[in-house]
């Protein structure tokens, strides 16, 4: 294996259809019009020397490196700048260049380090690289005089000069060897769309400057590191290379965060890992990333990880360290033990939407013909579930319709219930680069997130509905489609069953879904409503992009449904630029639910009851399958406090923390004899375990994710895993144990036998996927290449189905003891639970969860910035601190769920969705009062925390 | 003279001045001038606001500020000369004016006189390379400058 080089075509690809033929240095070369000569010259395999050109941002013209002479032009034009021409022709070294170039390297060499040997960039430097490219021999200026290099010239002190910036965890910043290209700044501009970074001053005083001359981690950057990519020099560079230097092989694999999966080169250096860096060949993140993917990978190596398997008797007694057999024939004999004593019935397992797709078909598998129930769900259920539901029942698939690139081809985005640039930060760079070039923005939150209004970016509509009233608001930008003849009558008479349309239609234009009749109870104001559905109605193109903010409401698939009406009735599928998308949380969660992880449904979502799927698994695994959908996890809980349900294998999910009414999921476990965890790290569902098996990360294992956009992408092991075995190995060996058959040997072999059982994965393999990069499914023979793009010629179910979608308020409503709606979301840097992101540099930016409060609710409570305040509800209480904004309506509190010390689930209730027992997270009646400290339950909790994870022989696991 | 002025009023008469502005095509550089009309520099706060009106980051409202030399981070003096540096005008005698104006003054570049009269500030050209050397008192340009014309121009600045 070798270090992966990506060709640097110097300026971004033109995509344009016409052609056009020049000649370049005698080479004949065809290439779209618009391309830059740089990029023609790089394509015909002349590389043309460059510095402040790269294909991931614009031409910008400023080194001068770059000339070239055309015939029959005057001067020296930047081959980066100047588009091609017909007939043109090029040369790209002359004497005259040759002079120009070396006189410009002169230049540059004469104000910049000569410490290569030292520097970090060694190996890796387009200036060294340069300099031997033009020949560089001599520096006739001399390296005396004015320069930014040296702190001292001549014992006096140099106001040039200025201190590396080390704030930032993941990155340096030292101004000394900064060549001031701009590559950073247009990265920051064009790729990630921050804008944190500029030149201040001008001429030999120019220098980058995060902010407004601030330090980077105060500045208002976001640490994607697009920036540290695009520096040619050692100017900005990762620590870890500081720290072990240039890596020497790397391979293309998945980011292990959130449901965009971007893809990275892991860069190694033997074992270790030196630095992710986005490939730019991803289809889904074109080479772009966030903190978390790009830098925050730490956790894999944290002194919390367990390495070693662990049993004990009761869940008071401290951990005992055991061999892998002894922990797999104990559970084995634990889980036939309970099957005997309570029914077949009395256990199950909990898939992972962190694992890859094979592991996840490994655990349902166990489950359906180890266990011989379908007692197996995933965390899916606790997030996108409703859409699963929702979208299967309106254009018959249970995913997005769309990819990330569709985006480029947008005129009208409504993002409802997400945060893109928090919560998908990659995709929220494409949305608003798409935004900066005109399209417009419809935002319909509770709260006022960064893209209702962020640096060149504004929502055209921002809709601050009431928490809990999505299907309402819904139905009512339905209303004014319908009642205002803005719909796409013709696109619906060819695809959608009209008389089921004509029966919804009479429904929204009912005077009660009318803006004006809900903005009472909503709280939108109608005549904002009405232009935004003006807006969506006529402005082109129409695409919606959803997250947990629909679907974790009691009518969260209700709202998928309305989010489907309203696509349909506005024409706005089977094309780029449309359809309805929603954003994923988890980087499997798509792909968990494609492997059967619903107790319901086997892989490729096919009902459990339908005897022709069964046939093909009872004939391939050699059981007999039961045809009764198996328990969900509230019901495992329920049955658990029964006593019906005894021992529970769950692999990479902390139910105790991310599943709602932690007081029921603690009483759940709590009353079972066998759990077993399957993880990195002693979560908190841990703490009710009687085993734990160490899990594995992304990096120590071969798979596939599968993505937002039903992309189903490679996960590439780059090192051993530490704990030993890779999780498919873990759960195969678990199987032997209860005297399974089972005998893969790599996860490939997983693959084919799930391509050879679901048909919308018919022509996938490792080799398929290893020619191919990725592919979104379905991928079979009427898809070989797969499918960007769903509905294209009609929906897969046949006729769209309209779907009445009649607003029932939540049970949960505020009240004078709980007068305030408590919603919750993510924050960038952190991730989900925080048991990955708080075990990394990245807590830099978000050491605890904070309430968002407006001030007058805060003013009313007398409560302060910073304070610590209690959050109670019905179900419980916990503290935290405030945060006085006015990001939040009045009325309306919001907070993140990613520290255990919160345990925001403490606060929401057990309400969920009527179709798919989705937890209704969004919405919960609060008070909130001034406090002085934790609660009880959060004292107790932190005291059986620490007793819990005692493991003999070991000082106290420190969380 | 004027009184120093709170932070809060900087703030007030920013925000004025910035909405006054902000319909204009391209409004940075006019609420910059007059930021700069109004209080002698550009103050800090102010970057701050213009970036949230405008919908800019920091950094770019900081990028344009430092790039132009005539933008002061601080107040200057009740007057503001400046003098030709560039070529034309050290052709003909640049040099010495400058150093008679530093020695009439008693200061060097980008310094104010103790008694807050004048700031000395060097300009690169001027566009009155026909009649070097050249200066600008508070806006106002003066050609061939000479002895007599630099005593008028001390003068002024006494007034």
């Amino acid at each position: 294996m070798t270090l992966i080089h990506e060709t640097d075509y110097g300026t971004p690809v033109s995509r344009s259809e016409k052609q056009v033929t020049l000649t370049i240095d005698g080479r004949s070369i065809t290439v779209p019009e618009g391309t830059s000569i740089m990029r023609a010259s790089m394509e015909a395999g002349i590389q043309v020397p460059k510095l402040c050109a790269t294909d991931m941002v614009d031409a910008f013209g400023s080194c001068r490196l770059c000339l070239v002479e055309v015939e029959g032009r005057n001067g020296t034009p930047s081959s980066c700048t100047t588009p091609v021409a017909p007939n043109m022709v090029v040369h790209t070294q002359t004497s005259r260049l040759k002079d120009i170039r070396r006189g410009v390297m002169e230049l540059y060499i004469s104000d910049h380090p000569l410490d290569c040997l030292t520097c970090a960039a060694n190996g890796d430097c387009e200036l060294q690289d340069m300099a031997g490219a033009v020949g560089l021999r001599d520096v006739r200026y001399g390296y005396e005089g004015g320069n930014h290099v040296r702190s001292r010239n001549d014992g006096e002190i140099n106001a040039r000069w200025m201190p590396k910036d080390e704030t930032n965890p993941y990155f340096t910043y030292d101004p000394s060897k900064c060549i001031v290209c701009s590559r950073c700044v247009r990265a920051c501009e064009e790729v990630q769309g921050t804008f944190a970074l500029t030149i201040e001053g001008r001429g030999f005083e120019s220098r980058v400057s995060p902010g407004a001359h601030e330090h980077f981690l105060e500045s208002e950057c976001v640490s994607c590191g697009a920036c540290v990519q695009a520096c040619p020099t050692a100017t900005l560079t990762e620590k870890s290379v500081i720290a072990i230097g240039q890596p020497e092989h790397s391979a293309v694999t998945t980011c292990a965060y959130c449901g965009v999966g971007c893809s990275f080169k892991a860069e190694m250096r033997g074992e270790e890992l030196v630095r992710m860096v986005p490939w730019k060949d991803g289809q889904a993140n074109r080479g772009h990333s966030c903190v978390k993917g790009r830098f925050a990978y730490g956790y894999a190596s944290h002194k919390d990880r367990i390495l070693n398997p662990m049993i004990r008797e009761k869940i008071s007694d401290p951990w005992r360290e055991v061999t892998w057999e002894e922990a797999f024939s104990h559970v084995a004999t634990e889980f036939r033990r309970i099957q005997y004593q309570y029914g077949r019935d009395a256990i199950g397992g909990i898939t992972s939407s962190r694992c890859t797709n094979e592991e996840t078909f490994l655990v349902q598998k166990l489950v359906r013909a180890g266990f011989g129930n379908n007692n197996v769900d995933t965390c899916a259920r606790v997030c996108h579930s409703p859409t699963g539901y929702g979208l299967g029942q309106a254009f018959g698939t249970s995913a997005g319709t769309q990819n990330f690139d569709s985006v480029e081809h947008s005129d009208v985005v409504i993002v409802i219930g997400a945060n893109p640039t928090d919560g998908h930060p990659v995709f929220g760079s494409r949305l608003k680069k798409r935004l900066r070039q005109g399209a417009k923005l419809i935002v319909i939150d509770p709260r006022r997130i960064d893209l209702v209004r962020t640096p060149h970016v504004e929502a055209a509509y921002h809709l601050p509905l009431k928490p809990g009233t999505n299907v309402a608001v819904m139905t009512a930008l339905a209303h004014v489609i319908v009642t205002e003849g803005l719909g796409a009558e013709q696109f619906i008479r060819e695809r959608c069953d009209w008389s089921e349309f004509e029966d919804w239609a009479a429904f929204v234009s009912q005077e009660a879904h009318s803006p004006e009749a809900t903005e009472s109870f909503t709280g939108v104001p109608a005549d904002l409503l009405r232009g935004a559905a003006r807006l969506f109605a006529t402005g082109g193109n129409g695409a919606i992009y959803y997250g947990l903010g629909v679907t974790e409401h009691s009518q969260g698939s209700t709202t998928v449904m309305a989010i489907a009406n309203l696509a349909m009735v506005t024409g706005n599928i089977g094309r780029p630029g449309v359809g309805v998308n929603p954003l994923r949380g988890q980087n499997n969660v798509q792909g968990s639910c494609d492997m059967g992880s619903f107790p319901h449904e086997l892989p490729g979502y096919r009902h459990i009851s339908d005897d022709a799927t069964r046939e093909t698994f009872e004939k391939l695994w050699g059981v007999t399958l039961n045809n009764e959908p198996g328990l969900r996890i509230p019901n495992m809980l329920d049955a658990a406090v029964e006593g019906t349900f005894r021992g529970i294998y769950i692999q990479g999910e902390d139910i105790l923390q991310s599943d709602p009414d932690t007081k029921h999921v603690s009483a759940g476990l709590a009353a079972m004899e066998c759990v077993v965890v399957h993880d990195l790290f002693l979560n908190e569902t841990a703490n009710y375990a009687h085993v734990f098996l160490p899990g594995s990360t992304f990096l120590e294992k071969d798979g596939t994710f599968t993505n937002a956009e039903r992309r189903i992408n490679r996960v590439r092991k780059v090192m051993t895993p530490k704990n030993g075995y890779a999780d498919w190995e873990v759960t195969q060996k678990l199987a032997q144990a209860m005297g399974l058959n089972w005998n893969y040997t790599h996860p490939s072999e997983i693959m084919d036998e799930i391509a050879a059982t679901t048909p919308s994965f018919a022509l996938v393999s490792y080799d398929y996927l290893d020619r191919m990069g990725s592919v979104q499914w379905p991928c079979d023979e009427a898809h070989p290449q797969g499918s960007p793009i769903m509905h294209v010629d009609g929906f897969v179910r046949g006729k769209g189905k309209f779907i009445r979608t009649e607003y029932v308020a939540t049970d949960e409503r505020t009240g004078p003891r709980f007068p305030l709606l408590l919603t919750t979301g993510r924050i960038l840097s952190q991730y989900n639970v925080g048991a990955q992101t708080r075990r990394t540099e990245n807590v830099a930016w978000h050491e605890e969860d904070r309430l968002e409060i407006h001030p007058h609710d805060a003013e009313q409570r007398g409560i302060k910035d910073g304070d610590w305040i209690k959050l109670a509800s019905r179900s419980g209480d916990t503290t935290l601190r405030a945060l006085i904004t006015d990001r939040v309506s009045p009325g309306v509190v919001y907070t993140t769920f990613h520290h255990p010390d919160t345990q925001a689930n403490v606060i929401t209730t057990d309400f969920s969705d009527w179709a798919t027992n989705c937890p209704e997270y969004k919405v919960t009646a609060v008070q909130v009062s001034p406090s002085n400290g934790p609660t009880e339950w959060q004292e107790d909790y932190n005291d059986l925390s620490r007793r819990s994870r005692r493991i003999a022989g070991k000082m106290e696991a420190a969380e | 003279m004027t009184m120093r002025i709170s932070a809060d009023e900087i703030t007030q008469r920013s925000h004025d001045i910035i909405r006054d502005l902000k319909h204009l095509e391209g409004p940075m550089l006019p609420i910059l001038h007059a930021l700069q009309a109004e209080f002698g520099h550009v103050p800090n706060e102010a970057k701050r606001i213009i970036a949230d009106e405008l919908n800019l980051s920091r950094a770019e409202v900081h990028g344009v500020v430092t790039f132009y030399p005539d933008f002061r981070d601080h107040r200057g003096g009740r007057h503001v000369l400046k003098i030709c540096r560039a070529e034309a005008c050290q052709s003909m005698g640049g040099d010495t004016l400058a150093d008679r104006v530093r020695q009439l003054l008693g200061i060097d570049f980008h310094q104010t006189t103790a008694d807050d009269a004048v700031t000395l500030e060097p300009v690169y050209c001027l566009g009155l390379c026909a009649c070097a050397p050249a200066a600008m008192l508070d806006g106002e340009v003066y050609g061939r400058v000479d002895e007599h014309c630099l005593s008028e121009i001390v003068g002024e600045i006494g007034r």
